[in-house]
């Protein structure tokens, strides 16, 4: 475990050093995610204690939210008089782009593949 | 009395009661949703936040307090997000095969999504700064922060509008997907993934491992694309929509 989670610190730490060197818009975690997927491409895939704690940390990806979302106490004020405004799109907007990546994956791979997804 | 409020006071400014706090109050929502059949709208980031933000209200903790512990539990973001490259490598060759539409589907999910939350926010009388604040609200906090301070909104409310817009994704998700039969864990991450990013990731992993490797893709391409596509869209569509 905790030679997987020195890689995961590694490759994020990694990530930000390349994120603020070339000004990218992109969080370091993000770049450290694809910098550990060419690694595994190399490598031809990850070990069973790396699989064992992405696992582990990928099972509770709702807790890691928790504080971050708790966080909204300190905004919700700021929805204030456009507060219907605001909802009603983000509400409408959110199904909008669910249903429209959503039908369209499934539409075109269904077509790729019949046989695949039912 | 004045015992129970002096170890409470002492217990309040230190990180652990929080810390601890979040753990017990998560691991309950999970029972919460396993006693519920697993379904999405007992989401437990929506149950913790709910009760979390009760009893800092019911306890005057300001929220700055609560994180000085629960921030141990925010820092695992990062390595949970590098992680997501090793299921992702678990599908790469479908990912590869079906790049195609996989790249239709996110353009074409991410442009729906932000600018109908623009059109529909102005055509409801909101301020142009609420419109920018709203656009980006389907991509990660950090890079849906940069996007709206860029774009001239107003990044602390973009903060706010995220989070709501994944617990959105994830409590109403999989099941307007099935409503529309899209029935396949591929199509319902990706979905997840595009509209709802960190925390409809989460919840496509509860769905399976296919999912939530869907959902991690769209999730990055999503931070990518629009933090590309927005700033030079927008303009453009602002001018159609004559503002």
């Amino acid at each position: 475990m905790i030679s997987a989670l020195a890689l995961f610190l590694s490759l994020q730490l990694a990530g930000e050093v390349i994120r603020l060197a070339l000004h990218l818009p992109v969080p370091g975690p993000v770049i450290g995610m694809v910098l550990l997927l060419a690694i595994l491409i190399l490598r031809g895939g990850p070990s069973v204690e790396l699989r064992a704690t992405s696992n582990g940390l990928l099972q509770h990806l709702s807790l890691l939210f928790v504080p971050a979302g708790t966080g909204v106490m300190l905004h919700m004020g700021r929805l204030g008089d456009e507060g219907v405004a605001i909802l009603t799109a983000l509400v409408i907007s959110t199904l909008i782009g669910l249903a429209v990546a959503g039908l369209i994956l499934h539409r075109l791979t269904r077509q790729a593949n019949p046989d695949q997804t039912p | 009395m004045n015992a129970a409020n002096e170890i409470w006071v002492y217990l309040a400014a230190s990180p652990l009661i929080w810390l601890a706090l979040t753990l017990v109050v998560y691991r309950g929502a999970q029972e919460v949703q396993r006693r519920g059949g697993g379904h999405p709208i007992l989401n437990p980031v929506l149950i913790s936040v709910a009760v979390l933000v009760v009893i800092l209200t019911l306890t005057q903790t300001p929220y700055a307090r609560y994180f000085d512990g629960a921030q141990f539990v925010h820092f695992l973001l990062g390595p949970a997000t590098v992680a997501l490259a090793v299921p992702l490598h678990g599908q790469l060759s479908r990912l590869v095969a079906l790049w195609r539409p996989l790249a239709i589907a996110l353009a074409a999910g991410s442009l729906a999504a932000a600018l109908s939350a623009y059109a529909i926010a102005g055509l409801m009388g909101a301020s142009l700064a609420t419109q920018l604040s709203l656009a980006p609200k389907s991509v990660t906090t950090p890079i849906a922060m940069g996007i709206a301070e860029r774009l001239g909104g107003l990044p602390s409310l973009t903060a706010v509008l995220v989070i709501l817009t994944g617990i959105l994704g994830a409590v109403a998700g999989d099941g307007l997907l099935k409503r529309l039969r899209v029935t396949d864990d591929a199509s319902i991450g990706f979905a997840l993934g595009v509209a709802s990013h960190g925390i409809g990731t989460a919840r496509a992993f509860q769905i399976s491992e296919t999912a939530g490797a869907f959902a991690a893709l769209a999730m990055g391409l999503n931070g990518l694309l629009t933090s590309i596509a927005l700033p030079l869209l927008l303009p453009w569509i602002a001018r159609l929509l004559g503002h």
